[in-house]
């Protein structure tokens, strides 16, 4: 699935990402982990359900500004929908919560 | 390369072998370690705290049954405090709404419950105990947890044409993920073996019916399938490799490379009660034997596959062969590949009649 730019992502319930003063940063998820560099990490930690896709893309676009914009975009789409598809992260809809997939 | 090992992943802390279940297919050792014996709250707090440092990110609290231990919440604090993913792997028979809140206020992350079917009476056979019933009950109390969970069912001959049921069951409840796990070949299920090893045509449907399912759920309900390894080609990689990701723990304190490992006659396991984590995954013997290519005979030692399933699990030819250092006879360039056969030709042949009432060797209890 190709997440949709108004929804809103954030961590599914048994996913967190571990605390800030250890070695490495890793996202948990039951029965594994993953391991963050810097894009996915910045991805990761603005997946709070505040923000929405197109917010995070644009974030990110500043962040690495010397980047292709539409590159920054394809590659976080394909990311969030990875995880996704792992049960890494729920999408609530914008306005109302009536997402599915939302507990 | 037998040193300079990378940190664990996984911790899996054995808390006890007390359980109220006693499942014909236990991968418990035989000889279960008593209450009297077991470590203390302390000391498994130290542990966490050990492995957190040495790199570990997970714990996964299992048994016996976990929550036998009275200082579970006490321990799944600890564990979390440490800084790991805490993970309770359970039978689900000793919890109750109130401790169910006190493990989710504490910082369990996840829980894996256990289910030995989709239906009440083959259930209760296989586990030798009336706990079907309850655990259809924590299912409905899950659901208004903010608890991730896995179901996991253990499948056998005799209930492996429940999966339809069992995937219901699962899509009914709040879980993320369901494991199909097929039994695999140690302790008290290499004594029930003949009857619990599917055939051949049960183990096809079943493929068949499970990618199915995972197709329909990609995106609800991640479907994991375990099979059993004697049908395979290759061998399975064993605990990620010998000494490479995982450290189990018993509940006495022994530290071993797998859940097996204590049947290899002449390996000594170091005990964390005197020495520290890093210590013993770094250096003990049991940890460094066979850690690497080193030990591996031919045909592993050439082959381009050693370095994806590790010349298979040592429990598995010991117990196979008689050998630990032999190739795993589940894979089809081992040796002795047809010890395996044999197996597989008894459960498949025209003789075999399904089994109406097998005679069980239950799981026991520790003094």
């Amino acid at each position: 699935m190709t997440p949709e730019l108004k929804s809103r992502p954030r961590l599914a319930v048994g996913c967190r990402l571990n605390e800030k003063g250890q070695p490495s940063r890793v996202l948990h998820m039951p029965e594994r982990a993953l391991r963050l560099n810097g894009p996915s990490l910045e991805i990761i930690e603005r997946c709070d359900g505040s923000r929405t896709v197109r917010e995070i893309i644009s974030e990110l676009q500043k962040l690495y500004s010397k980047a292709e914009p539409k590159k920054v975009e394809d590659d976080i789409l394909g990311y969030l929908a990875r995880l996704h598809d792992q049960r890494a992260l729920d999408f609530t809809s914008d306005p109302a919560d009536g997402s599915a997939d939302a507990k | 390369m037998t040193s300079a090992a990378k940190p664990p992943l996984a911790l899996i802390a054995e808390l006890t072998h007390r359980c109220p279940l006693h499942c014909v297919y236990c991968s418990n050792p035989m000889e279960l370690a008593r209450r009297a014996d077991e470590l203390s709250t302390e000391v498994w707090s130290r542990v966490f705290r050990e492995a957190a440092e040495a790199g570990v990110l997970q714990a996964d609290f299992t048994g016996g049954e976990p929550l036998a231990r009275t200082d579970i919440v006490e321990l799944v604090r600890a564990a979390r405090e440490a800084g790991l993913y805490v993970n309770l792997i359970t039978s689900g028979l000793p919890l109750d709404e109130t401790r169910l809140d006190e493990l989710v206020q504490a910082g369990l992350d996840h829980i894996q419950l256990s289910f030995q079917g989709a239906q009440e009476e083959s259930a209760n056979e296989i586990s030798g105990t009336r706990s079907h019933a309850h655990k259809l009950r924590v299912l409905d109390w899950l659901k208004t947890r903010r608890l991730a969970l896995t179901l996991n069912f253990v499948i056998h001959r005799r209930n492996i044409d429940q999966l339809g049921e069992m995937l219901a069951l699962g899509e009914a409840s709040s879980a993320s993920r369901i494991e199909f796990a097929n039994v695999q070949y140690y302790g008290w299920a290499f004594a029930n073996r003949e009857n619990l090893l599917p055939t051949r045509d049960q183990l096809d449907r079943s493929l068949g019916l499970l990618k199915r399912a995972e197709e329909r759920l990609r995106g609800k309900i991640h479907i994991e399938f375990v099979v059993p390894d004697y049908y395979a080609k290759y061998p399975k990689a064993c605990m990620g490799g010998w000494g490479q990701k995982m450290m189990l723990i018993t509940p006495k304190g022994d530290a071993l490379p797998c859940h097996a490992a204590q049947i290899i006659p002449g390996l000594h396991f170091d005990n964390l009660k005197h020495s520290s984590l890093r210590e013993i995954w770094e250096k003990s013997e049991a940890f460094q034997k066979f850690r690497g290519e080193d030990w591996m005979p031919e045909p592993c030692k050439s082959c381009d596959r050693r370095t994806r399933d590790f010349g298979g699990c040592r429990c598995q030819a010991f117990l196979l062969t008689g050998d630990a250092e032999a190739t795993d006879p589940v894979c089809y360039l081992a040796p002795q590949r047809s010890k395996v056969d044999a197996v597989l030709a008894a459960v498949n042949g025209p003789s075999a009649e399904p089994i109406v009432k097998p005679n069980w060797l239950y799981r026991s209890n520790p003094a």
